[in-house]
């Protein structure tokens, strides 16, 4: 978000700029001679640059799951990298989000030139729309990334959809499944989970499974066979976890 | 001169022939598992009828060798005798969770489809699986998500005691570790004997005891357990 806003304040002060100039060259052809002391660079400048175009994407995302509410949907435009890759480890911003859904570091990464986040938490059945807008023409990639805040640290999403080449009004949906940031044990223990079927912590520095991102196997629950699990059979998942849709609307 | 000219064009007429005909695959297969490891792949472009395995029919004895033991040289031998364009083993043994695996594969004109079969360690006859994926003409990068399938030709009792053989009942081995022993079994019978999607694994959390040698918390999966992107020259 902040990102985004900063780049329309910088647009906003170019245009504004080149108002200004083109004011002061019109008071020195109305004034003629004094404005005799006035740079001489100014009388070249007389167009100003066209606005650049703006890209404007409506996101619209659907909880598929009985009873996974997901933590505020993380929706950002980058250039041509993946924010995280099955088989490598996940980075320290992700693993905030899979673990404790804050996604506030995952939107904030260097390469993001873009983003926007969902209000609050996303409850199963639920739709949350999301808007996102940027005038860079190297956002070209599109990453959503979302917590199912009843596990330890299953996350879903997608990561680095070129959606360059949309046109205005034209839409893209996708099921998506559920992965595993692999930075936290999937011991569905009392105090691992920050849900609300557990309310314990979330994020945690250390690494104690296998670090890497990879599928989710699904939680196995207490009514199922893991006898330490807070979590019931009213937790399990399957794949997909979200309907993701797009819609490029400027 | 104008001989020679004919000769030349018809040279050429049939070098852009045979390049257009033949088609040349860069295949990569990611296995998408945090807990499962896949035994050697095989990867076949063949026609049509010589398919390696269809939902809904028996297994063959070649592909319940895979299947059970992860044993593919007889699935190679019978591709080979119809004429398919084959890759054996490109991960040079096991694929571990995570890992992926990348090779190319040259097929000719008639072998317009793509099969791929491997093991998944532990499971009694799981494996990952692609069966008659048309090959596309354009090309270009496709993305094809593959899942688990049951040979339907051993019970999925869970019990890891080392049989890979075909018709011995057990598991070989669990790769990635976290199984147990001592397991009674978590069923001794197969009653769709049909190639099936599989109902995935139960395990448990005992490590010396319980009905399964598996656990429950690694070493179950949910579909799709693989990814396969197919470049096409």
């Amino acid at each position: 978000m902040l990102t985004f806003l900063s780049q329309t304040n910088s647009s906003k002060q170019n245009t504004s700029a080149s108002f200004k100039k083109v004011l002061s060259i019109g008071l020195c052809a109305i004034a003629l001679s004094a404005c005799n002391d006035d740079n001489d660079d100014d009388t070249m400048v007389i167009t100003p640059p066209p606005a650049p175009a703006e890209y404007s994407y409506t996101v619209m995302v659907t909880n598929l799951t009985y009873a996974q509410p997901l933590s505020p949907i993380a929706v950002v435009l980058h250039g041509d990298n993946k924010m995280w890759t099955t088989g490598e480890a996940a980075s320290v911003a992700l693993e905030n989000l899979a673990e404790g859904g804050d996604n506030s570091d995952f939107i904030a990464d260097s390469n993001v030139l873009a983003s926007s986040s969902g209000d609050g938490v996303l409850l199963p059945s639920m739709t949350s729309t999301i808007t996102i807008t940027t005038t860079d023409r190297l956002a070209t990639n599109l990453t959503i990334a979302t917590m199912l805040v009843n596990t330890n640290d299953a996350f879903s999403g997608l990561t680095g959809v070129d959606i360059s080449s949309m046109a205005i009004d034209e839409q893209k949906s996708w099921n998506l499944n559920v992965y595993d940031a692999g930075t936290e044990l999937n011991s569905e223990s009392v105090g691992t989970i920050p849900g609300p079927a557990d309310g314990g912590t979330g994020f945690d520095i250390t690494r104690d499974d296998v670090n890497f991102v990879a599928y989710h196997s699904g939680v196995v629950s207490q009514d199922d066979g893991l006898s330490s699990s807070v979590l019931t059979q009213a937790h399990r998942f399957d794949n997909p976890a979200i309907k993701l849709t797009i819609t490029r609307t400027e | 001169m104008k001989i020679i000219n004919q000769s030349l064009s018809a040279l050429a007429l049939t070098l852009a022939s045979s390049t257009l005909l033949a088609q040349e695959l860069s295949i990569t297969l990611t296995n998408l598992t945090q807990g499962l490891h896949f035994t050697p792949i095989i990867t076949a472009a063949h026609t049509n009828e010589s398919n390696m395995f269809m939902v809904g029919n028996a297994a063959t004895a070649e592909l319940q060798a895979m299947a059970e033991g992860g044993d593919i040289s007889g699935l190679a031998s019978v591709l080979m005798n119809s004429d398919a364009n084959i890759s054996e083993n490109p991960a040079s043994g096991l694929l571990a969770p995570g890992m992926s695996t990348s090779y190319t594969l040259s097929t000719d004109t008639t072998n317009s489809y793509l099969s791929l079969a491997a093991m998944i360690l532990p499971s009694n006859d799981g494996f990952v699986g692609a069966s008659n994926w048309m090959i596309p003409e354009t090309a270009g990068t496709y993305t094809v998500y593959l899942n688990a399938y049951d040979a339907g030709t051993e019970a999925n009792n869970e019990i890891i005691n080392g049989g890979g053989a075909p018709g011995v009942l057990g598991i070989p081995a669990a790769p990635s570790g976290g199984s147990g022993t001592g397991g009674t079994g978590i069923t001794d019978t197969e009653a769709n004997t049909l190639i099936h999607i599989h109902r995935g694994t139960i395990g448990d959390d005992n490590t010396d005891g319980g009905k399964s040698d598996l656990n429950n918390s690694i070493h179950r999966w949910l579909n799709p357990v693989a990814k396969l992107t197919i470049t096409i020259q």
